[in-house]
């Protein structure tokens, strides 16, 4: 078993509306990621994901505020730093993080170079600008991105050049954690899979030592990461390795999810679909008993009232539904 | 639509600046219907009487006399005792009546007077001083012996048929009027203009004419704007072109040259109010159609515009239904600045003499335009001009309130 | 039955070209397709292949620089208003954001009224509209009773792409055109749309054209599939055809970097 990287314990966290209606969107989260190991987060769009990865920098600002929990990145809990302190030391540093649409985030005015300066001078003044130019070509090269970006302006590189020279600068102090939140939606297919390239030799050579990534398309997910944990309504409803989530899940929804699973291969055609009906509760007022009740079609009355625990199923495996692993085959199979 | 106005009146700014602006509304449909007749009546005989209650001195002498035992002399004589009188008063006992300089202070009244009452004498040579400061002097002699003077004043009558000065009664220096019992009274609150017209009453019905014309403009420009604005938008090529490019000619010219240009070609006998407005809104509609413009050319390519073509409806139907409802709160927001737009470019074209040229209606602008006229900001007749600011000040600075409030309501990015 | 007779609609050298001098872009280049009667046909490309001009193209919303349209085997006219209200009652849209697709001040009651009254139903009872109303509702599984009086805005967006369906049930037109209509909702509520598309070829013999940038949607949901690379057609043919033996090189690129689940995914090949 590897070092623990990021350990996040019952972490709460909540949007603060006008009007003063909270949504609850991360509710009561833990996880664990040891040194080496990728961790996905599937679930719905409003499930809470790209919330989950807001809250796990430390770093809060409006509407989005920290309610509980603990945040514990390589030993060193973050989630009672001030926010200044948080910027300056962790991020970048311990934790980077991208968002989406990472690449619009270049100022077009300035080149490449600068915003790897910039990154390296917020944590270590000192560098000289031939030390981080030496350090960035280096970086640069054995992730497969030409020595010539660095002088190039952001407006000169395509979409997924941009993509990709964005992960490179935004990991080249080598965090310990990288938050991927979905990080090629907004990329065509090729760019897409040269960005997940680059991710997976980020992890090989050890330039970041775990990631948390991000999306909704399962088949990426399934190709990119250990582990997979599915969120619903602020919550983790299962975790698993990445295998026994797509192929054997166990709670409802995400066997619901996994079923909707497409790809252009032989027999994809004859698989009938799943389609869960119905649509996520509201977080302002989050139901007492399970999330996903009014969706099941397992559901039993209890369902709605009593509080639904994490179950432990063993090889950090978990899942939250009242059944047990035995029943829950033998209601798949019957189906 | 019920939401929005609720959120609306949740954003602190625009609540501050429509309360403002509705107590200046409400004043102005409210104080005509408590203080009656004709606003521009030249009520005063004369010019910028200062703001105060003014009592009929007639009935005074007439009203039954009080007398109270306050030493209302001593009061008098301090007020009439101005401090240039007073700094006289020591350069003279100074110098002539040989009194210690150290030892006179101008501000105890009761012993300046002592020491001018034993020193000072007619008979003393003012030498070393020109002839016409020795008479400086003797008048300021005769001035302090009128205002220290005891004796009680008469009133007298003259009789209709001698034609004999008859007494007819004595006022004492402690003897008062009742100032209720007095029924000819009239209290200018912010006194008189030049013409001797109450300010107040002036002031509401030039903000109501202002206003008019702030709205007119506004109706006008957000009007002209509106429909060019979609226009261009929506139909896109030559014609967006040529609507582009008047637009554009309009707002490199500096629209108030032309606004100057227009008033002024107009001549001064056909200048009404309706006509300042309508100039005023002709000339402020560019900024409108641009940006209603750029709006239109974002929603133009929507789904929805597209659905709407697709089931058939016409190019006016879409205009209205699919269009103008998404940039609705654009333009309530910019029909908001054009009044406050309107209502600052009628008060610079009405200070430079161009406004509507009338004498029934006064407007704000032509407030400050008679004020400056008559030298009422050399002469410290504050109450003619700094009112009239005032307003506009707070017409202007509500509008513009309520401007930015509606714009973080509807652009939630300018949230913090 | 002649292939020829359920041709319904085909396109001859269509052609759109933006701009002009050195700014000229070629969109959608010579492209030539015929469209089966109850067929459902994608055309896949990536973004900035021009398959969205060529949507805006088959619908009338956008002219074409050079080719021709036949719609059912007629070329078509769309030169007055009323021609191409005519036209429109055989083609009809989903488009790819719900969100985008609705006026958010009409009620969900006028959006379905507005079709029934297309369809030449303004004569109708009230009643008669409130049943066919329902009926378009049930088909793609909402209940007409809970969204009347209600706006777009308060469904979710697979509610509001099903609503979208229920449009088209009422207007009954000959092809569907459905410009990516899953890529902004999730993955859940996504097979129930596909469901539906099905549904509509199926019931009501209606053929769908169904564009999209993913290529196991398309072979997912389609009969034939048509490759589209910088306005061009590189390869068509039925979908088991195109997707598991592809022939075009730009095709099988596609499909390689695709991720997949069951084969290993070969991240060597970029």
């Amino acid at each position: 078993m590897g070092k623990v990287m990021l350990e996040v314990n019952n972490l709460k966290t909540k949007y603060v509306t006008r009007f003063h209606e909270d949504v609850y969107a991360v509710d009561g989260v833990s996880l664990k990621i040891e040194e080496g190991k990728s961790l996905g987060v599937a679930g719905e769009s409003g499930c809470g994901k790209s919330t989950l990865a807001l809250s796990l920098m430390g770093y809060y600002f409006a509407p989005l505020h920290y309610m509980s929990g603990e945040i514990i990145v390589d030993g060193k809990n973050i989630s009672n730093m001030k926010p200044n302190d948080i910027r300056r030391k962790i991020l970048g540093n311990e934790i980077a993080y991208i968002p989406q649409a990472a690449m619009n985030a270049l100022n077009p005015t300035a080149k490449i170079i600068n915003f790897v300066e910039d990154v390296v001078h917020a944590h270590e003044p000192k560098v000289s600008k031939k030390d981080i130019y030496d350090m960035a070509k280096e970086r640069f090269e054995i992730l497969g991105l030409p020595e010539q970006v660095l002088q190039k302006h952001s407006v000169e590189l395509s979409g997924g050049m941009k993509q990709r020279t964005v992960i490179a600068i935004s990991t080249i102090l080598s965090p310990k954690v990288l938050i991927a939140d979905e990080p090629s939606s907004a990329l065509d297919v090729t760019s897409q899979k040269m960005v997940i390239k680059m991710m997976r030799e980020l992890m090989e050579k050890g330039f970041i030592k775990s990631m948390i990534f991000i999306t909704h398309e399962l088949p990426l997910l399934y190709n990119v990461t250990d582990d997979i944990m599915v969120m619903y309504a602020g919550q983790i409803v299962e975790r698993g390795t990445a295998k026994e989530m797509v192929f054997d899940s166990y709670h409802p929804y995400s066997r619901g999810l996994m079923g909707s699973i497409i790809v252009p291969e032989a027999g994809v055609r004859d698989n009938k679909l799943v389609a869960i009906p119905g649509t996520p509760p509201n977080l302002k007022k989050p139901p007492e008993g399970c999330r996903f009740a009014d969706r099941c079609k397992y559901a039993v009355d209890s369902c709605k009232t009593n509080k639904i625990e994490e179950v432990n199923a063993g090889n950090g495996r978990m899942y939250r539904c009242y059944m047990s692993q035995e029943k829950l085959k033998e209601v798949y199979d019957n189906d | 639509m019920k939401n929005m106005i609720k959120q609306v009146f949740h954003s602190p700014k625009f609540v501050v600046g429509f309360v403002m602006f509705m107590l200046v509304f409400l004043t102005v449909l409210i104080y005509p219907l408590i203080v009656t007749g004709d606003p521009l009546e030249m009520i005063g005989n004369g010019a910028f009487f200062e703001p105060g209650t003014y009592v009929n001195v007639d009935e005074v002498v007439d009203s039954q006399q009080y007398k109270l035992h306050i030493d209302a002399k001593s009061k008098k004589i301090e007020k009439d005792l101005d401090q240039t009188t007073r700094d006289d008063m020591k350069e003279w006992l100074s110098k002539f009546g040989g009194v210690e300089e150290s030892s006179i202070d101008t501000k105890d009244t009761a012993a300046l007077l002592k020491l001018w009452q034993d020193h000072y004498s007619t008979d003393i040579k003012m030498t070393g001083l020109t002839a016409a400061k020795q008479k400086y002097f003797k008048r300021l002699g005769d001035t302090i012996v009128d205002i220290v003077n005891d004796e009680d004043l008469s009133i007298a009558e003259k009789d209709k048929e001698s034609g004999e000065l008859k007494e007819k009664t004595k006022i004492g220096s402690n003897v008062f009027a009742r100032v209720s019992s007095i029924s000819n009274r009239k209290t200018f609150i912010l006194g008189t203009d030049n013409f001797g017209r109450d300010v107040l009453g002036e002031l509401v019905s030039a903000t109501k004419t202002s206003l008019k014309i702030g709205f007119a403009a506004g109706i006008v420009a957000t009007l002209v704007g509106l429909l060019l604005g979609l226009i261009a938008g929506y139909v896109g090529g030559i014609t967006d072109d040529i609507i582009m490019f008047i637009t554009n000619l309009f707002t490199v010219i500096p629209s108030f040259v032309i606004l100057i240009l227009i008033s002024y070609s107009i001549g001064n006998s056909r200048r009404g109010v309706g006509l300042v407005a309508i100039i005023i809104g002709i000339t402020s509609w560019t900024w409108t159609t641009r940006s209603v413009r750029s709006q239109v050319i974002s929603l133009r390519n929507r789904d929805h515009v597209n659905l709407s073509k697709l089931s058939g409806h016409s190019m006016f139907r879409i205009m209205i239904c699919d269009i103008l409802p998404y940039i609705a709160s654009y333009v309530v927001m910019a029909f908001i600045l054009q009044i406050s737009t309107g209502i600052l470019s009628e008060a610079q074209l009405s200070m430079l003499g161009l406004g509507p040229s009338t004498a029934k209606n006064a407007t704000l602008g032509l407030m400050m335009n008679w004020a400056m006229q008559c030298s009422a900001y050399l002469n410290g007749k504050w109450w003619a001009y700094f009112p009239v600011i005032l307003v506009i000040a707070i017409i202007s600075f509500s509008l513009n309130l309520m401007n930015t409030g509606l714009d973080q309501v509807f652009n939630p990015q300018l949230r913090d | 039955m002649t292939k020829e007779a359920e041709m319904c609609l085909e396109g001859k050298g269509l052609t759109k070209v933006f701009g002009y001098g050195t700014t000229k872009t070629v969109a959608v280049d010579h492209v030539d397709f015929k469209f089966h009667k109850g067929e459902i046909i994608s055309i896949v490309g990536e973004s900035g292949s021009g398959k969205t001009t060529l949507s805006k193209m088959l619908l009338g919303l956008i002219s074409t620089s050079e080719g021709e349209i036949l719609f059912q085997g007629k070329p078509r006219d769309i030169g007055s208003r009323a021609k191409k209200k005519e036209y429109w009652k055989g083609i009809q849209a989903i488009f790819q954001d719900p969100f985008s697709s609705y006026n958010m001040f009409n009620k969900i009651d006028s959006v379905l009224l507005d079709c029934i009254n297309m369809r030449g139903g303004k004569g109708l009872s009230q009643k008669e509209k409130f049943d066919m109303m329902t009926e378009a509702c049930s088909f793609v599984n909402l209940k007409f009773a809970e969204l009347t009086n209600k706006y777009p805005f308060e469904l979710s967006g697979g509610q509001m792409q099903r609503l979208m369906i229920a449009r088209i049930f009422l207007l009954r037109p000959q092809i569907l055109l459905a410009d990516e209509p899953t890529s902004m909702i999730d993955a859940c509520s996504r097979a129930t749309i596909l469901d539906m598309l099905l549904k509509l070829r199926d019931e009501i013999n209606m053929t769908v054209i169904f564009i999209t940038h993913d290529i196991g949607l398309a072979y997912y949901i389609s009969d034939s599939v048509y490759i589209m690379e910088h306005g061009k057609f590189v390869e068509h043919g039925g979908a088991d055809e195109v997707i598991l033996s592809p022939k075009a090189d730009y095709t099988k690129r596609l499909i390689s970097d695709v991720p997949k689940i069951y084969e290993e995914w070969d991240l060597t090949t970029v």
